[in-house]
């Protein structure tokens, strides 16, 4: 078995996948090692699928924004999978004065770094969505946001990336990173030693116990996200919807199915906290909150739910980028929820900083070590 | 559980089958050629093909196929079925509508 590689990624996410894949594309010799026995098996799994850009902090705003530019449009060509990626835009709804002042808010930060999202008022909601009910009176609208299969697309990763010779290992579970002759080096875990002359950290939550090893460390939580999906119904409409209280988001599938996450408020306190499960109250939650914006959903039949973790940062953005301390030491962690629209973007820019030392957007504002005391 | 699987173990090149356009998965019209396919795109647990291929994720969730894919899958891979870990099952394990899931908290309403 293959242990040694130029590059170690930790993880085989979404982010660990499309890296290896940029990497590979480049002619870089890659092993990606994932602790789990399935690729995609965190949050790149369990997402709602949003390709957007509207209701993202402004520091993550310029590095989603290239993604959607230059990399999902031709994204199912590329890896051979459909990808199911459809950009017909995003509304985040409103229904009350309180509504329209979160939204405003966020969309005046997002024209502020040149993302075309507007304000419009109920009519207009309906006119772009006709099965939206009464209660809507607002919401932002963002044209060239999206979504997409999180499955196909992160899978779709793997499978590219493993044709062109990358090495994967799943069920190897890293424990800790060794620091050699002042690089990064060695990556252990129980059953085997590998080898990087550099090793990217791309692990969700589980990156903050790998990189204290090095005596790094990022300041990340878990949250529990959980969805509900339909059986297939007939095509109603193809925008991303989320609202300005988040309390649900989704859209319907290629498949017909309708895929709707939320939340009932409960679960940071449940009693199996430890353990992403869905709970008996969540879902139900969500199905109230979408009723009352979609009526005519009330008789769409629920076929599963299911929950993950998100590792969400202290301050709800994520850190990407290069390890000063350490040379030869990659992050790519804590994407609070937003780590599929964003991961072509991150893989693409990780690949061309890990082999130029370059990117083309500026990482500056996600870097590693901005994590400081309030006072 | 978490046992170490080299992806790039060689499992031979896919052979076309006469049957391949059997279907399997009924409820979303899975072929056994697409889900051999899979196997050598590299998707080797129920869980990944499931994802890859949406096998199991029809109105059954998998109660009529999860054997038969487990047999196809453990096969092409050359192994026995029972290593092969089972795709997880989802809540709730029949179809429900929403407005009957929704009710959940109705006994707590004040109208009940």
């Amino acid at each position: 078995m293959k242990k040694t590689a130029e590059v170690v990624i930790i993880g085989g996410g979404i982010i660990g996948c499309s890296t290896a894949y940029y990497l590979a594309k480049k002619g870089v010799d890659v092993i990606v090692l994932e602790g789990s026995d399935n690729i995609g098996n965190g949050g790149s799994s369990r997402n709602g699928g949003g390709v957007r850009q509207s209701g993202r902090d402004v520091r993550e705003l310029p590095l989603v924004m290239y993604g959607i530019k230059n990399l999902w449009p031709g994204l199912s060509e590329e890896l051979e999978v459909d990808c199911e990626y459809h950009q017909e835009g995003n509304l985040r709804l409103g229904k009350n004065e309180e509504h329209r002042k979160i939204l405003t808010r966020l969309a005046d930060n997002a024209r502020a770094v040149g993302l075309d999202v507007r304000m419009i008022d109920g009519d207009e909601v309906r006119s772009i969505n006709p099965y939206l009910s009464e209660e809507v009176t607002v919401a932002s609208w963002c044209p060239t946001d999206g979504h997409a299969n999180p499955l196909t697309t992160t899978l779709g990763y793997y499978k590219m990336a493993r044709r062109l010779g990358v090495t994967f290992i799943t069920g190897e579970e890293v424990k800790e990173l060794r620091i050699i002759k002042g690089k990064v080096r060695q990556v252990i875990t129980p059953n085997n030693i590998y080898e990087g002359e550099s090793v990217l950290v791309a692990a969700g939550l589980f990156s903050r116990d790998i990189l204290t090893s090095v005596g790094i460390d990022i300041p990340m939580t878990n949250s529990l996200l959980e969805c509900l999906v339909t059986e297939a119904e007939p095509p109603m409409f193809n925008q991303m919807l989320g609202t300005a209280e988040a309390d649900f988001y989704g859209h319907q599938t290629k498949h017909g199915s309708f895929v709707f996450g939320g939340s009932s408020g409960l679960e940071r306190y449940n009693k199996d906290n430890g353990t992403p499960v869905n709970s008996s109250k969540t879902a139900p939650c969500i199905c109230r909150g979408i009723m009352k914006y979609f009526p005519d959903l009330a008789n769409a039949k629920i076929v599963r739910t299911w929950a993950g973790w998100m590792d969400a940062s202290c301050d709800g953005v994520p850190a990407i980028g290069k390890v000063d301390e350490v040379p030869g030491l990659y992050v790519a962690c804590a994407f609070n929820g937003h780590g599929f629209g964003i991961a072509p973007a991150v893989g693409d820019q990780l690949a061309k900083l890990i082999v130029s030392g370059k990117t083309d957007v500026d990482l500056y504002d996600l870097r590693y070590d901005r994590f400081k005391a309030k006072i | 559980m978490n046992s170490v699987n080299d992806r790039s173990r060689d499992i031979g090149e896919f052979v076309p089958e006469p049957d391949d356009d059997m279907l399997i998965c009924r409820c979303e019209e899975i072929t056994k050629g697409e889900i051999r396919k899979a196997v050598h795109d590299g998707m080797w647990t129920m869980t990944e093909i499931r994802r890859y291929l949406r096998t199991g994720m029809g109105l059954c969730q998998g109660q009529t196929c999860a054997r038969l894919v487990k047999g196809i899958v453990a096969r092409e891979l050359k192994i026995s079925p029972a290593e092969l870990e089972p795709a997880t099952s989802r809540v709730p394990m029949r179809p429900i509508e929403m407005k009957v899931f929704a009710n959940e908290a109705a006994d707590t309403k004040e109208d009940w």
